[in-house]
């Protein structure tokens, strides 16, 4: 049920920017067999109404054999970065770690953690700095990635990221409350995250 | 179904994912470099305009051009 919605999500800031989803099946659309029969069984008369399944593309399939590239879409609240597009590999800043994501990767549900994204694709390596979100990889070697805010690395402020970092680390030691302290980690957390995103 | 052992802190502290997912985009926002940083916030910003209802009616609305804080 989530898998649906980040692709619908995915296809429809796709639209947005009228460019089609790289990886579509051109239309045979699924038709469910088995109520056509027992539709017509019922009422021969009349043609069978269409069913949900039949209006929604259907999704790319899981092909027998490892595919070469993944099929990446990449895509913030405000604007979808990328759009299927076809990669050698991408990291992904889990909260379990680094996750390198390669194309017949095992299906995964990933919550990512404030890091660094990266796709490789040949020789040329792009990174975007996220905030939070999650990765979904599914079986026909398409990875979603959702995050609220990525930027590319060069538009962090050093100064900025120090000072955050210098801030928030003197409000853990003060923090009283649980909800206090929670905010202060947090805040610790993404600042040094930018901090080894910008030095590493 | 097993409870979960390891909750993340700010799940302990009583914050929900979206709350944590919002606190850590704000923060990533205001360590951008300039042009992008004005871009940013002028994007996120929400007015919207309040009204409480009592007896059927609305009392006078009050308008509120928050940027999202917490």
């Amino acid at each position: 049920m989530f898998r649906q919605a980040s692709r619908l999500l995915a296809r429809t800031t796709a639209s947005r920017r009228s460019r089609a989803f790289s990886s579509d099946v051109p239309a045979t659309p699924a038709q469910d067999s088995n109520f056509i029969e027992s539709w017509t069984k019922v009422v021969p008369n009349l043609d069978p109404p269409k069913t949900p399944s039949s209006f929604m593309a259907p999704r790319p399939a899981t092909p027998s054999s490892i595919p070469t590239k993944l099929t990446v879409n990449f895509v913030l609240p405000y604007a979808s970065e990328l759009s299927g597009k076809e990669v050698d590999m991408v990291i992904v800043p889990a909260t379990t770690g680094q996750m390198g994501v390669l194309p017949g990767h095992v299906p995964t549900i990933a919550e990512l953690k404030p890091g660094i994204l990266s796709v490789h694709e040949g020789n040329d390596v792009t990174k975007y700095f996220l905030s939070s979100g999650f990765a979904l990889i599914h079986a026909n070697s398409v990875a979603d990635i959702i995050a609220v805010e990525a930027v590319p690395v060069d538009r962090l402020d050093p100064a900025l990221v120090q000072k955050g970092l210098a801030d928030f680390t003197q409000k853990l030691s003060s923090a009283t409350t649980d909800l206090e302290k929670a905010e202060a980690q947090i805040g610790v957390d993404v600042h040094s995250a930018m901090n080894s995103a910008i030095t590493g | 179904m097993a409870s979960n052992a390891a909750v993340p802190f700010w799940r302990a502290a009583g914050m929900t994912y979206i709350t944590y997912s919002n606190i850590c985009a704000n923060l990533v926002r205001n360590c951008l470099k300039e042009p992008y940083k004005a871009e940013a916030l002028s994007r996120e910003k929400v007015h919207f305009s309040i009204s409480k209802w009592t007896d059927g009616k609305p009392e006078k609305a009050t308008l509120r051009s928050d940027s999202p804080d917490e």
